[in-house]
C-alpha cells in the first residue's frame, strides 16, 4: 500500500505489538478485513506521526483474533464491524454485541466475508439494543428515535436519567446502513466516484477525493497541478458551507435566533456559489480518477467569496462577543485529552482536546503542500473549544480558497488513465470538515474487490457519549451541535 | 455585546417570493439532462453504458427513467451527437410515477385528468413529518435549507412538525434501508387521515443508486402510497417548494411523460 510500511504479524504477536505502539504515543486509524477466496487478512492502519509513512499491520489467514479493544478502545467498533460483516471473530471483546447488524436482524453469509459463498439480504426487524443495566433509585430510561424531531437524520438516542441528570447515554446508529462498501465491488476503479459522493452528501468532495486518491495511488497516476489546486478549492468550499451550517445550527440550540438566521443564510450563499462554479450545490460531478471531469473557472472564486468572507468573519466575531451564547458553551461536554486519544476523536473535536492532527498538514495531498495555513489547537476540550477550532478553520478555509485561486495556472486537468490495471491497492485520505477520512481500495482482475471507508463521524460518534455520561439534559442539544456529527457517513 | 435584534432588522428581508416572483436561487444549478431523440444516430446507445444507475435503456429506441437519474451528467458527456444536453430542469415533481419515464416510442401523452386528491382544508397550510429512511444527508441538507431566511418556507404556510399525529404529509428521503422500513411504516400508520406521502430524492423514488447489494432499498414503491414523486440528487430547495405546492395544487406540474415544459 502506498505511504505505508507493512508488517506481517501472527495473531499471537498482535497484542504486544499494539501495546508497544500505543505506549509510544502512536495512534490506530482504522482496521478492516479483506478476503481473497477463503483466506482473510486483517489490517490495522497506524499513524506514526506527521510526515511519516503509516504503519500497516497485517495478520493473514486467521479468522479468530485477539480483541485489542481493551488496550486500544477505539478499535472496539472496527472489531465489532468485522464480526458483523466480515465473518471474523475477536476473542474477549469487552462489548461483544452487534453494531451494524442490529439485534433482531441478520445477514448470512457475511456480506464482506469469504468470496463465493452466495449472497444474502439484511433481514429482520431491529429489536431492543443491548444496553448496560443502570441501577439506581428512580432511574428512568428514555428512547428517542430513530425518527426524531425536525429534519434530522435517523438514529436512536438512549438515556438513563434521573431528573435532569443523565447517568448513561448510548446512541444506536446504523439504521441507515446501505451496505455501500460492498456496493463498490465489481465496478471498474474509475466507476466508483458517484457512489463515494453519496456516502455522506455534505461530504461529497472529501469522500470522492479520498476515493480518487486511493485509486490514483493504486493505478500509479499523477494528478496534473491545475486539477490538484482546483481540488483544494472544492474541498475548502465544502468546509466553508459545512462550517456556516454548523454555526447556524449551534445558534439554534443556544436559542440565538438571529445568529441562526445569519449562519444558515451564509451557508446558502456558499451553496449558491458552488452551483455557479460547478453546476452542483454539493460540488458533485467534478472529481474523477486522475483529476477533474472538466475545467472550472476557479480564478475568480477568490473575488466571488470576498463579500461572504467579510460578512462571515464579522458574524463569527459577533458570536464571540455574545456572552449569553458563550455561557452555554463554556464547560459544556468536556472531552479530556486522554479520552479523545483512546476513543479515536478526530478533526475539530480532537483539536479542541489537545490532539494536534490535520491530514492536510501531516500527510499533504492535492496541492496543500503549496499553500500556507495554520492548524488551530485548543486544550479545554469543551463545546467552546470545539467551536473555536471550527471558527479558525473556517477563516483558514476562506484564506486557502483565495490563495489557491491566486496560484492557479492553466494546464491539463486530468491524467491519462491506463487501459487496465490487473492488481493493485491504494490508500487515500482527506481532512474533511469533520475530520480524517480514509479509503482503502483493492483491485483484482481490473475490478474493485474491496473498498473500506473510514468516515470522521464513525470516529466521533464513538467518542461523543463520553461527554454525555454524567451531564444534564439541558446541555445535550448544545453539546451534540458542538460535535457537528452526521450519520450517513458513519452508517454507510 | 452585539444587539442581535437590531442586526437582524438592519439586515432587512432576505426572503425570495419565488415562485410568484423573485429569484429561485438556482443560477448555474444543473437539472435532469434534456433529451432530443432527433439527434440520435441509428443504433447508437453510448449513453446507456455511461449511466451509473441504469436510468437509460435502449430497446430499439432510447428510454430514460428520470426516477432513476442522479443528475451526474455522465450521459451528456458521453453522447457524441448532443442529443443529451445540460439543463435547468430540476422542478421535476410529478403525481404519477409513470410521468418520469421518457419513452421515444410512446405516443405523445395527453394531459392526464387529475383526480383532485387534496382536501380543500389543506390548501392553505400544510404540516410535514419528515422521515430519513437511509439518505446520504444531501436531501436533509436541502430540506433544512427550506427554513433558511432566503427560502423561508413558513411564508407559504408550510411547516415541519415533530409528531406524525399532527402531520398531513409524510416526506420520505432515502432508499428505505432494511432497518428503517418498520419505523417508516409505523410513522405512516400514526398519521391521521387524509394523509399524503412524498418520495423525495432519487433514492426515495427508485432506490438508485442504493438499490443493489445486501442492504439495498428500492424507494417507496410497494411500501407506501405515494402522492408526489420528486427525483433529484438531491432536489434543490426550490424543487422542494415546487413539489410541495404541486401537492397542494397551487402550481402546475411541469413534467409529463418525461418531458419538461417550462
Ligand atoms: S445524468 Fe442521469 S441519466 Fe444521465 S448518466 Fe447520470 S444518472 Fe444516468
Ligand atoms: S437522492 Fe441523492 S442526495 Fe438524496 S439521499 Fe439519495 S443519494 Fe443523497
Amino acid at each position: 500500500m502506498n505511504e505505508c510500511e507493512s508488517r506481517i504479524l501472527t495473531a499471537a504477536e498482535l497484542r504486544p505489538v499494539a501495546q508497544d505502539l500505543v505506549r509510544q504515543g502512536n495512534r490506530f486509524q482504522m482496521a478492516y478485513a479483506v478476503w481473497e477466496g477463503h483466506t482473510v487478512e486483517a489490517r490495522y492502519l497506524v499513524a506514526l506521526g506527521s510526515r511519516r509513512p503509516f504503519l500497516l499491520l497485517k495478520v493473514r489467514g486467521e479468522g479468530v483474533l485477539p480483541s485489542l479493544a481493551r488496550e486500544v478502545p477505539l478499535l472496539g467498533w472496527y472489531e465489532r464491524e468485522m464480526m458483523d460483516l466480515a465473518g471474523l471473530h475477536f476473542e474477549e471483546h469487552p462489548e461483544p454485541w452487534p453494531l451494524i447488524v442490529h439485534e433482531g436482524m441478520s445477514v448470512r453469509p457475511p456480506p464482506l466475508g469469504p468470496e463465493g459463498e452466495g449472497k444474502g439480504q439484511l433481514a429482520g426487524e431491529s429489536g431492543p439494543p443491548t444496553l448496560p443495566e443502570v441501577r439506581a433509585d428512580q432511574v428512568q430510561d428514555l428512547i428517542w428515535g430513530p425518527i426524531r424531531g425536525d429534519v434530522l437524520e435517523s438514529g436512536e438516542h438512549h438515556y438513563s436519567y434521573i431528573g435532569e441528570g443523565i447517568l448513561h447515554y448510548q446512541m444506536r446508529l446504523f439504521y441507515k446502513h446501505r451496505g455501500l462498501e460492498r456496493r463498490f465491488q465489481g465496478l471498474l476503479p474509475t466507476q466508483g466516484v458517484h457512489l463515494a459522493e453519496r456516502i455522506s452528501g455534505v461530504g461529497s468532495v472529501c469522500h470522492a477525493l479520498a476515493y480518487c486518491q486511493a485509486v490514483e495511488a493504486a493505478l500509479g497516476l499523477e494528478v496534473p497541478p491545475r486539477a490538484a489546486m482546483l481540488r483544494v478549492i472544492l474541498a475548502e468550499l465544502e468546509r466553508l458551507y459545512n462550517h456556516f451550517h454548523y454555526f447556524g445550527h449551534l445558534c439554534k440550540t443556544t436559542t440565538l435566533k438571529v445568529g441562526e438566521a445569519f449562519g444558515t443564510l451564509l451557508e446558502e450563499r456558499v451553496k449558491e456559489v458552488n452551483a455557479r462554479l460547478t453546476g452542483s450545490r454539493f460540488l458533485r460531478n467534478c472529481l474523477t480518477v486522475g483529476g477533474l471531469r472538466r475545467d472550472l473557472a476557479g480564478e475568480d472564486i477568490g473575488d466571488i467569496i470576498r463579500t461572504i468572507a467579510d460578512e462571515g468573519i464579522a458574524y463569527l466575531e459577533r458570536l464571540n462577543r455574545t456572552a449569553s451564547h458563550q455561557d452555554r458553551l463554556i464547560g459544556t461536554g468536556i472531552l479530556p485529552r486522554q479520552t479523545a486519544f483512546d476513543q479515536g476523536a478526530t478533526g475539530p473535536v480532537a483539536r479542541a482536546s489537545g490532539l494536534d492532527r490535520d491530514m492536510r498538514r501531516d500527510h499533504p495531498y492535492a496541492a496543500y503542500e503549496l499553500l500556507h495555513f495554520t492548524v488551530p489547537l485548543y486544550e479545554q476540550g469543551d463545546a467552546q473549544a470545539r467551536t473555536q477550532v471550527r471558527m479558525q478553520s473556517l477563516r483558514a478555509a476562506l484564506d486557502l480558497i483565495a490563495q489557491a485561486a491566486a496560484s492557479l495556472k492553466s494546464g491539463s486537468i486530468c491524467a491519462d488513465i491506463p487501459a487496465r490495471v490487473d492488481r493493485g491497492e491504494g490508500l487515500g485520505w482527506t481532512e474533511g470538515p469533520r475530520g480524517s477520512l480514509y479509503y482503502a481500495v483493492h483491485i483484482r482482475d481490473g475490478r474493485l474487490v474491496r473498498v473500506k471507508i473510514k468516515s470522521p463521524s464513525f470516529s466521533n460518534w464513538r467518542v461523543f457519549p463520553f461527554t454525555v455520561h454524567g451531564s444534564n439534559m439541558m446541555d445535550f442539544a448544545i453539546n451534540e451541535a458542538s460535535f457537528g456529527l452526521t450519520v450517513a457517513g458513519c452508517d454507510r | 455585546m452585539p444587539n442581535w435584534v437590531w442586526l437582524g432588522m438592519k439586515a432587512g428581508r432576505a426572503a425570495t417570493d419565488w415562485p410568484h416572483h423573485g429569484p429561485d436561487g438556482q443560477e448555474g444549478n444543473l437539472g435532469m439532462p434534456a433529451f432530443d431523440s432527433g439527434h440520435c444516430p441509428p443504433g447508437c446507445a453510448a449513453c446507456v453504458a455511461s449511466c451509473p444507475t441504469g436510468a437509460i435503456t435502449a430497446d430499439g429506441s432510447i428510454t430514460i427513467d428520470y426516477g432513476r437519474c442522479i443528475v451526474c451528467q455522465r450521459c451528456l458527456e458521453t453522447c457524441p451527437e448532443g442529443a443529451l444536453t445540460p439543463s435547468d430542469h430540476w422542478a421535476f415533481a410529478v403525481r404519477e410515477r409513470q410521468d418520469l419515464v421518457l419513452a421515444q416510442s410512446a405516443a405523445a401523452d395527453e394531459e392526464r385528468a387529475l383526480s383532485s386528491r387534496i382536501a380543500s382544508s389543506l390548501k392553505g397550510s400544510l404540516h410535514i413529518r419528515h422521515v430519513d429512511a437511509g439518505s446520504c444527508n444531501g436531501c436533509e441538507s436541502e430540506l433544512q435549507a427550506l427554513s433558511n431566511p432566503f427560502y423561508n418556507l413558513h411564508r407559504l404556510g408550510i411547516f415541519f412538525t415533530p409528531s406524525p399525529r399532527f402531520a398531513d404529509l409524510l416526506l420520505v428521503t432515502g432508499p428505505v434501508t432494511p432497518a428503517m422500513r418498520a419505523p417508516l411504516i409505523r410513522t405512516w400508520e400514526a398519521m391521521p387521515e387524509p394523509r399524503m406521502v412524498m418520495a423525495a430524492g432519487t433514492c426515495a423514488v427508485s432506490g438508485a443508486p442504493m438499490d443493489q447489494g445486501y442492504a439495498a432499498g428500492h424507494g417507496l414503491e410497494g411500501i407506501l402510497p405515494v402522492d408526489v414523486w420528486l427525483p433529484g440528487c438531491p432536489p434543490n430547495p426550490a424543487a422542494f417548494i415546487h413539489a410541495l405546492l404541486l401537492l397542494l395544487e397551487r402550481v402546475p406540474q411541469k413534467v409529463h411523460g418525461g418531458r419538461y415544459e417550462p
